[in-house]
């Protein structure tokens, strides 16, 4: 039977995939930034039908509206232009595109093999944001914290690497700025 | 409620606001034309109409009636398509905000909202920060120094700042126990001590101080409007617009103010609670009124700051950003988890 979460589910699935097809084929970078903001959408959309607001709306902030935003400004900055389409590496020919028909055949083949058992009635799994704020702080504590150290050292790394040289065994010079 | 009244209901309230909206976007420009031109000593516009009341309309018409430019250097595609962000996402926040509570109507049970999502905040969060993409592609696509210029500066100081305006709402969330604006407005019934309103902006003083700074930014008004700075940058990302297309932005800018001082109404000052008397035909307007007067004062002080306040600089507006109100918003959530955990 078709219903109308199907219809959905299609709608939003053919949009991430024209996206992620448009991101590979257009030569100028700020269009492939926006179908890739295509595709997020489209993601975020997804999730809302399987009933996870929370993810869905966290995956258009995080995502679409703060990564993708950096992702222009920094195309926009360095004002990058058309690129040049070339005929192909050799490299992709002899081991991409087997390898990616293969890894999709693998796919295939587990989802065909385990179709029965993937099935889940919409809402049964936690999506509302106070199961999932519950089952970060209890059952998945130590991941979480792992997680956001990960990233605190990630963003220290970034601020090293960005910062100014500084003079060897000295302090680091004090930026002149506008008084 | 069965489906096709859903979908009558739905599309008669969105038309109604969508209206409601848009007159409301023209009249805020005539409110800040007469405020500002009052408070520099001028009389603001006094000739279409009585106090220039028909001006909104007159601008309207020679908006429509313009030559519609494209320049010739232009990326065409986002150059057409900015100014439609820019107003679609504005526009789409509007239809979570309820504004009421529900009414009786033919035996059926209205809600006061284009539609009721439990996480209404975070949905209007998300579509505001996409709503950044409309500034930031109208000034790279016009392929002009002083729109790339406002564009860069509107995505660095958008981003920057929804940092701590989605921040500087989490304690109001913490006291709430909810993402629904209904369960928020409903949380802040009542009074302290039998006198003063239950209103979140009490206790929450911090966060709404952090809140209103950080959505100043985001809307790109004074004294935070960088991104078009007249002075610096002509007129900055819709350097280049002209006609329709430039009355787009302008009502997206405005539209999006409403969005915040609405949200500033439900989430701090009690939303469409207020003294409930007189008939009942009264008793059923009056939230709405209530709400209305609330959004009203916030509009006023958009237009107080801006005749008040100068410009920032760039480099003071980003170090206001990262280095006071971000520490200031982290302080108040990390007072307010421990005051209700106590």
């Amino acid at each position: 039977m078709i219903s109308i979460h199907l219809i959905l589910f299609l709608m939003f699935g053919a949009v991430a995939v024209a996206g992620a097809v448009n991101l590979l084929a257009q030569t100028h970078p700020i269009n492939s930034a926006l179908s890739l903001i295509a595709v997020m959408a489209a993601l975020a959309g997804e999730y809302l039908l399987l009933g996870a607001e929370f993810v869905a709306a966290v995956q258009v902030i995080v995502y679409a509206g703060a990564i993708m935003v950096l992702f222009v400004f920094t195309i926009m900055l360095l004002n990058a232009g058309e690129e040049e389409r070339t005929k192909g590496s050799r490299v992709a020919v002899l081991f991409g595109v087997p390898g990616m028909l293969l890894g999709s055949l693998l796919v295939a083949w587990v989802v065909l093999r385990h179709s029965g058992t993937g099935a889940v009635a919409v809402g049964a799994e936690p999506g509302a944001p106070k199961t999932i704020g519950a089952l970060l702080f209890h059952e998945f504590l130590l991941p979480f914290e792992i997680t956001s150290i990960l990233i605190l050292i990630a963003i220290m790394g970034a601020v090293v690497l960005a910062s100014k040289p500084t003079p060897a065994g000295g302090v680091p010079q004090k930026v002149q700025g506008p008084r | 409620m069965p489906f096709g009244v859903y979908i009558l209901a739905s599309v008669i309230k969105s038309a109604i606001i969508l209206l409601v909206l848009l007159t409301a976007v023209a009249y805020t420009v005539w409110l800040e034309r007469k405020v500002v031109g009052h408070m520099q000593n001028r009389w603001g516009p006094t000739r279409v109409g009585p106090f220039g009341l028909l001006q909104p309309a007159a601008d309207g018409l020679k908006f429509l009636f313009k030559e519609d430019l494209t320049p010739p250097h232009v990326y065409k595609p986002l150059f057409l398509a900015a100014p439609l962000i820019a107003v679609i996402f504005a526009l789409t926040s509007i239809a979570v905000i309820p504004f009421g509570n529900s009414i009786q109507l033919f035996g059926y049970d209205i809600p006061l909202q284009i539609t009721d999502v439990n996480t209404g905040l975070l949905v209007i969060l998300g579509v505001t920060s996409i709503g950044v993409y409309g500034v930031a592609l109208a000034g790279w696509s016009s392929n002009n120094k002083y729109s790339l210029l406002g564009g860069l500066r509107a995505s660095a100081q958008m981003v920057s700042y929804e940092v701590s305006l989605g921040l500087s709402l989490v304690g109001v969330l913490i006291m709430a126990g909810s993402f629904s604006l209904r369960d928020i407005v409903a949380a802040q019934r009542g009074h302290f001590w039998g006198f003063i309103p239950h209103w979140n902006v009490i206790p929450q003083f911090i966060g709404f101080f952090c809140y209103i700074m950080a959505a100043y930014a985001e809307t790109n008004r004074i004294p935070f409007d960088l991104p078009e700075a007249e002075t610096e940058l002509v007129a900055g990302y819709h350097t280049e617009y002209s006609a329709m297309k430039f009355a787009m932005f302008f009502m997206a800018e405005y539209a999006n103010m409403i969005t915040v001082a609405c949200l500033a109404t439900l989430l701090f000052f009690g939303g469409w609670n207020g003294p409930i008397f007189g008939p009942p035909l009264l008793q059923a307007l009056l939230p709405v009124v209530w709400f209305a007067a609330k959004v009203f004062v916030f509009l006023f002080l958009y237009i107080w700051v801006r005749g008040t306040l100068p410009r920032f600089r760039y480099d003071q507006l980003m170090a206001f950003g990262w280095k006071f109100l971000l520490p200031l918003a982290l302080v108040n959530l990390i007072g307010t988890a421990i005051a209700i955990a106590w």
